[in-house]
């Protein structure tokens, strides 16, 4: 028995919301009374370091087809790495990636799978996570029945210390065939040098208020000052003022940083349900009636012209 | 070509969510359901391959009585014709077995539906259909083309896109902007009330995760308004009082 941690890479090192799931995954281990296991996917550093967030080992797969993520080899690894640790709780951080290859895992393994996780399971009768449901307006209670569970957490949900301890790093070699690679990855296009939006700890997204997207220069400088990553409202990506992926809201980019600050967006009911998890909301708005000011914690009513270059000069100021 | 488009029958975007009955049972008291907006997507990008292909396309619903008036609009759109399993869908296992049942019968070439429900946000199904099909899935896909039996895609990561071929048959979970939504026109609307819509009853529903409860998020406290002229206050604020930076 074990709890099995999917760690997601990017360049060859694990992602920030992965160590998270390390963290969440060790913990529930701790409360299994079993220990945790990580597995890395594709060529990738300093995995020993993943002790630092409770894995007491790390599988590692340096198979360079898993460079890339490839939906069903990484389901097909995934399940066999399940079985082979005798695992029977698979955490994964969600993303783009991890989400569907949950998926395939829950029905290759027949395992119950919740996803936007926010909470440590209660074991205190049966296991019952707590999951964010109706795009972050409502909170479900739901029992996994399964003998094998899958839990998808969302970012920024469990807060870890990291530690000295090193794991123990082992090769793994799953059986793959020609058919789990039947996907061809043709190319990959991203967008360089800038923070992942999912992954930030700070966002700072702008809407219609800035009038157009030569403007955005001031959103680009108040999240390069903060190390934020920028978003915007569903109209500015609609426009084409912004590319799609920075789309944040109900039918976009679902995110939880510690701070999310809105310029000129006025906080129509399906961006809240994108960002309705963050810990801290700034609302930047010349609209005092703005709806957004009602789920804010901090508010200006003002022209974004003017009081974003004044947020730059103090953020400059440590 | 036969394409098969899995809808679901979600409360709209704007709706208030409560519960009722012990907070175990969502309110729907005043609320309108609509297709899943991925759905209309997918449904939408599907009747577009349909008219380039003269593909036949059926559209499928897991759901009690109460969503056909949801499935017939899909047919407005243009679905040829329909099929509702009788279930409740509580699970996405469940659900999964139910559609990959069908399409075991149907050897369908595409496989689309939207990549989750806005009720329950799960994203799994397009994925367990695949493996209870042994067939390759691919979510969130915001540009699909077919060219022979390939499916030319592109799929969402963070902070880009993923270019990807894959063979037919397979399974897709759709996002904007792969087509634009479609409206219904009356002659949809007239000939969609006469399009076969068949009800089956469900094989081997087995749920592996249950809801016990519901419950909505705290209260959000009053904001607190900081001057125009004193905006850079907040970074103060941020830094000593939320202590977010």
């Amino acid at each position: 028995m074990s709890v099995l941690i999917f760690v997601e890479t990017t360049e060859g090192k694990a992602k920030p919301s992965s160590l998270e799931a390390v963290a969440y995954g060790a913990k529930v281990a701790e409360m299994l009374g079993t220990s945790a296991v990580a597995l890395v996917l594709g060529e990738a550093q300093e995995l020993e370091k993943l002790g630092n967030y409770g894995a007491s080992k790390v599988l590692h797969a340096a198979d360079s087809r898993l460079n890339v993520g490839v939906i069903q080899a990484y389901a097909n690894a995934i399940s066999q790495a399940v079985e082979k640790e005798n695992a029977n709780v698979l955490i994964l951080a969600k993303s783009s990636l991890a989400d569907t290859v949950a998926a395939r895992v829950a029905g290759k393994l027949k395992a119950g799978l919740a996803s936007n996780v926010v909470e440590l399971p209660d074991l205190s009768d049966g296991f019952v996570v707590k999951r964010s449901i109706y795009t972050g307006k409502a909170f479900a209670k739901t029992a996994i029945n399964s003998e094998k569970k899958i839990l998808a957490i969302k970012k920024n949900i469990y807060p870890f210390t990291p530690t000295d301890a090193q794991a123990s790093v082992e090769t793994f070699t799953p059986t793959l065939s020609d058919a789990d690679f039947s996907v061809r990855v043709i190319n990959t296009e991203k967008a360089s040098g800038t923070l992942s939006l999912p992954e930030a700890d700070i966002v700072v997204s702008g809407g219609r208020g800035l009038k157009g997207p030569e403007n955005w220069g001031i959103i680009e400088e108040l999240a390069q000052v903060l190390g934020a990553a920028t978003g915007c409202s569903k109209p500015v990506s609609d426009l084409h003022w912004r590319p799609h992926h920075e789309h944040v809201g109900q039918t976009g980019v679902k995110v939880s940083p510690n701070l999310y600050i809105a310029v000129g967006i006025s906080g129509a009911i399906q961006h809240l349900a994108g960002v309705n998890s963050s810990k801290c909301i700034v609302v930047i708005n010349s609209d005092p009636e703005a709806p957004f000011f009602q789920a804010a914690d901090y508010g200006i009513v003002g022209d974004a012209f003017q009081v974003v270059p004044k947020l730059i000069a103090a953020a400059k100021q440590q | 070509m036969k394409i098969l488009v899995c809808i679901t029958h979600v409360p709209d975007t704007t709706t208030k969510i409560k519960f009722i009955n012990n907070n175990t049972q969502l309110d729907t008291n005043g609320v309108q359901f609509i297709t899943g907006p991925y759905d209309d997507y997918a449904l939408s990008r599907a009747v577009e391959l349909k008219e380039q292909f003269g593909a036949k396309l059926t559209v499928l619903n897991v759901g009690t009585a109460e969503t056909e008036p949801t499935i017939r609009k899909a047919l407005a759109l243009g679905a040829d014709d329909a099929i509702r399993i009788d279930a409740e869908p509580t699970d996405a296992y469940l659900v999964a077995e139910q559609i990959a049942h069908v399409c075991k019968q149907n050897n369908y070439d595409l496989i689309m539906m939207g990549r989750e429900s806005i009720d329950f946000n799960g994203g799994q199904v397009h994925g367990i259909v695949g493996e209870m099909l042994g067939i390759p899935s691919v979510s969130p896909v915001m540009k699909l083309d077919i060219e022979g039996n390939v499916a030319k895609m592109a799929r969402e990561i963070e902070g880009g896109k993923e270019y990807l071929e894959a063979t037919l048959p397979l399974v897709v979970g759709c996002q904007e902007p792969i087509a634009e939504w479609k409206i219904a026109n009356m002659r949809g609307i007239m000939s969609a009330r006469t399009k076969p819509l068949q009800v089956i009853a469900p094989v081997n529903p087995q749920e592996l995760t249950k809801s016990l409860s519901f419950e909505l998020p705290p209260a959000k406290g009053a904001c607190k308004m900081i001057p125009a002229d004193e905006a850079e206050k907040l970074i103060e604020l941020l830094r000593t009082e939320a202590k977010v930076l």
